[in-house]
């Protein structure tokens, strides 16, 4: 699968849950997997960090 | 078989070790993404897959609160409850409530406008810790050295004028080694704690970086974390603690929905297996 910001290969692992967020190696961006079926994935734009967000 | 539900709006390591836990425990699982969850005053607790008991695990404060009173409307157990998180939500609310059970905590005053902050400031003198009253891994807590600071931050405060811009949360700055404590309570009980050391500065947040060290829980720190763990309303929490130089353990922080990867790299204890398991005799209670 690639990124859907820069073309390189991203490399999700089998066992990534739905709701996980993956990291673009070459440009940063950030997608949260949508959802899956086997090993094929769905990828949406993460959130970006929120004021509210922490503990 | 119980079934534990894990609400979440991004999944970090700390869902996935309570998933992995509570499977091990022989329970089953759901995870429930709150961002594409659709909820309206005829929903039933039966339209979704909560299970048993609900751990509300959502990184953004105002979402996990929100989420958690739409559950309990339909009647469903949350850890925490809407009551614990507003509270521990809201470092204003926190600390009066400290204060009224007399947990030691800093000396805080409160302002709501720039100018009567400024005031204030004159005032009390020099330096005060200035903390958003909503807002988490250290953001926006600095301290407030001098008449410059003050004023541009102030400024900055009334140029945003968010609603919670106008609160002005000022601190007393503890003189402490350069490192806090977070204990980590499950209803009555200390599970573990760790030294957060700054690694270069004022702050000891991990999420900044810093870095943790096991801490061994002192009587005194056990009485003080579940003392301030009651006084917000129980449930599973994250107590910061700093040691001040002159009169010992002070609790300025706790936490709703606590964050303890850090804190799994260092401690013996399984700290998510306690807290599945806590969740599992809140609903035989």
């Amino acid at each position: 699968m690639n990124c859907q910001e820069c073309d390189a290969t991203l490399n999700i692992p089998d066992d990534a849950s739905v709701g996980e967020i993956v990291s673009c190696p070459d440009c940063g961006a950030d997608f949260e997997i949508a959802s899956k079926d086997g090993s094929n994935f769905v990828l949406k734009q993460a959130e970006s960090v929120g004021e509210d967000w922490g503990e | 078989m119980s079934k534990v539900c894990i609400v979440f709006d991004r999944i970090r390591s700390e869902e996935k070790m309570l998933q992995k836990e509570a499977e091990e425990l022989g329970c089953n699982t759901s995870m429930l993404d709150a961002k594409i969850t659709q909820i309206n005053t005829d929903s039933k607790k039966d339209d979704y897959d909560l299970g048993d008991v609900v751990l509300e695990r959502c990184v953004s404060y105002f979402r996990g609160l929100h989420f958690t009173a739409s559950l309990e409307f339909m009647g469903a157990p949350v850890i925490n409850t809407y009551d614990v998180a507003n509270i521990c939500g809201n470092k204003m609310i926190m600390t009066l409530r400290l204060k009224k059970h007399n947990i030691p905590t800093p000396k805080t005053y409160f302002s709501f406008s720039s100018e009567s902050a400024f005031e204030n400031l004159e005032k009390v003198g020099y330096p005060l810790v200035i903390k958003p009253v909503i807002g988490s891994w250290g953001r926006g807590v600095m301290p407030l050295r001098d008449k410059d600071t003050a004023e541009a931050i102030m400024e900055i405060r009334d140029i945003n004028d968010g609603p919670h811009d106008r609160i002005y949360y000022l601190q007393e700055l503890i003189q402490r080694p350069p490192r806090d404590i977070r204990v980590i309570t499950v209803g009555d009980n200390v599970v573990a704690a760790m030294y957060r050391k700054s690694l270069d500065g004022f702050k000891t947040n991990i999420a900044l970086g810093a870095d943790p060290e096991l801490c061994e829980v002192s009587k005194e720190m056990e009485d003080i974390a579940l003392k301030a763990s009651k006084a917000v309303g129980g449930g599973i929490l994250g107590i910061d603690m700093m040691e001040d130089e002159k009169t010992g353990l002070t609790v300025h922080e706790v936490n709703n929905t606590v964050e303890f990867k850090g804190l799994s790299r260092v401690s013996k204890r399984n700290i998510p297996k306690a807290m599945v398991e806590y969740a599992l005799n809140y609903i035989r209670k």
